[in-house]
């Protein structure tokens, strides 16, 4: 077996050796199509068994049944309730996660350089994280009313701790070694912020960026289902109290699409971060 | 002319709980220009201690380092230090780390490419400037950061044990390519080692640490330039020398011969 030697360009010594191969479609996607049609299969027996089982095994008012989740979605989407409540609960989403995550970062960093300071108040902080948030939302009502800032703010509490957790995280695990790396070179302290503790701790941020989206959620419906008049969470609610379950479903249904809308911008982001990290499962 | 490097009794104590350790005790050692030092002792003796105060990156608890005549105080870009581990930036491809010293100091890009470039072909690694450092073999990353070192041409080199984590063939290119950068460069260097082989093939003098950094040895290598390992191993002298290095690793008290 000599082939692939004989058109190896010149390599350095111990470097890896690497072949181009030639992959059939089948080879190179086949795995992950079969995945995805079984979960396709998944889905679709669940929905069949729901159908099947709802009405006949349990009452329609506990699990009410898929056609009529359906009828309900279309109902809602007709009249504009879907759009505007939808809109309503991203928009919560949003601006908890995007001010949470900015105030999260901006602690991180500035109790990370101010050692001392965070020493002390490390117990308090961590004290405060462990505070469920749904505690804190009746106090919120009574600060920032039942509008659309208390969800906001109830977001942005649980996305800044995890971010500013991770954040720090980050900042202390950066390897001595590399900033070391930088102070033999001359470089000054904003040099050794910019150059190594800002990329290095860079894959703190984005993990507790990635963590904290899913919570901004969880923080904007739990808002909208303490109080509120608008939302999905009020939808959730608002259906519950009438007893129309397909639509408790139908809301649920429309959470569930955009928690897997974040869900891939949440891996999309993993992917594009780690791409400076060692890879375990290469070809 | 001063001596390269000096160092005047140096010790230097770490805090742990509520006592202090030693780890180096009254340490004296002169480099002069233009050789090549290699520090022999076994694990924990304080090499590595020695070569960060060298370097800059920590003080003396007592005594004195001088750099050209002149008290240290704080890293210097004269000199290049190449720890044990690796320190090259994950997240920067090849080239950009081996650029990083010039980028501090604001050197153009153009500039930098040149000189990276050139550095690289001299290491063996044209072809692999866009790889990330997870992607090269540990051989080519001591590679990069030998490159990284020499961009900003120090005039002294600290080399703390660089080629350790390497097999014995890619070893021992390596320190024929180390020899093949100094000779006639006038460049000093420290090289720290527990191997006496490596330190009998590349120093001009052999220093042998104790327990806490005092000078248990310090010879003068009669071998004769370029030494190659197989050919040397038979010399009588490098026999001798090699048994009465061994002795003093393990503890004998040879007095100390001055370098000639």
């Amino acid at each position: 077996m000599t082939s692939f030697l004989q058109h190896e360009p010149s390599r350095a010594i111990g470097a890896p050796l690497q072949i181009t191969e030639a992959l059939s479609w089948r080879q190179r996607h086949g795995q992950k199509v079969l995945i995805f049609a079984a979960r396709l299969g998944v889905l679709a027996a669940a929905i069949i068994g729901w159908q099947l089982m709802a009405g006949h095994l349990i009452s329609l008012l506990f699990v009410s049944k898929p056609t009529l989740v359906w009828h309900q979605l279309v109902v809602w989407a007709d009249a504009g309730t879907l759009w505007s409540n939808s809109w309503i609960t991203i928009k919560e989403i949003l601006l908890g996660y995007v001010l949470g995550a900015a105030a999260g970062v901006l602690v991180g960093f500035g109790l990370s350089s101010l050692r001392a300071l965070s020493s002390v108040l490390d117990p308090f902080i961590m004290a405060l994280y462990a505070v469920p948030k749904v505690a804190l939302a009746p106090l919120f009502i009574v600060w920032f009313g039942i509008g659309l800032q208390m969800k906001v703010i109830l977001a942005a509490t649980t996305v800044f701790f995890l971010v500013f957790i991770n954040t720090a995280a980050g900042i202390k695990q950066v390897d001595t070694g590399l900033i070391d790396a930088v102070r033999l070179m001359g470089g000054s302290r904003a040099q050794l912020i910019r150059k190594v503790i800002l990329p290095a701790s860079m894959s703190g941020v984005l993990t507790g960026l990635r963590v904290a989206i899913p919570y901004a959620l969880i923080g904007a419906v739990i808002g909208e289902l303490v109080a509120s008049n608008k939302g999905l969470g009020y939808l959730i609610n608002d259906s519950a109290s009438t007893l129309n379950t397909a639509g408790v479903f139908a809301a649920l249904v429309t959470l569930t699409v955009i928690a897997a809308i974040l869900n891939a911008l949440v891996n999309i982001l993993g992917r594009w971060t780690d791409r400076w990290r060692p890879a375990d499962d290469e070809h | 002319m001063p001596p390269v490097l000096e160092a005047r009794q140096v010790a230097k104590l770490f805090a742990k709980d509520n006592h202090r350790i030693v780890a180096l005790e009254s340490c004296d050692l002169v480099v002069k220009e233009g050789t090549f030092v290699a520090l022999l002792g076994r694990s924990g003796c304080g090499k590595s201690t020695l070569l960060n105060l060298f370097a800059g990156l920590s003080r003396p608890s007592s005594g004195q380092i001088l750099l050209r005549g002149a008290a240290l105080s704080g890293p210097c870009p004269g000199v290049g230090y190449l720890t044990q581990s690796d320190t090259l930036m994950p997240w920067r491809k090849l080239h950009r780390n081996i650029e990083l010293p010039l980028e501090l100091r604001g050197v153009e890009r153009a500039e930098r490419k040149r000189r990276s470039d050139q550095l690289i072909e001299m290491v063996g690694l044209k072809g692999h400037e866009g790889h990330y450092p997870r992607e090269l073999s540990g051989g080519m990353r001591r590679r990069a950061s030998l490159a990284r070192m020499l961009i900003s041409d120090p005039g002294l080199l600290l080399l703390d044990e660089p080629f350790g984590a390497l097999d014995a063939q890619l070893r021992a290119e390596m320190q024929a390519e180390l020899l093949r950068l100094w000779q006639g460069s006038g460049r000093s260097v420290v090289f720290v080692t527990h191997d006496i082989e490596e330190a009998l093939v590349l120093g001009d003098r052999v220093v042998v640490l104790g327990e806490r950094g005092q000078v248990r040895l310090d010879v003068a290598v009669p071998l004769e330039r370029p030494r190659d390992l197989d050919d040397i191993r038979v010399d009588p002298d490098f026999v001798n020398m090699h048994r009465q290095l061994n002795r003093a690793l393990k503890g004998g008290r040879d007095d100390v011969i001055p370098a000639t």
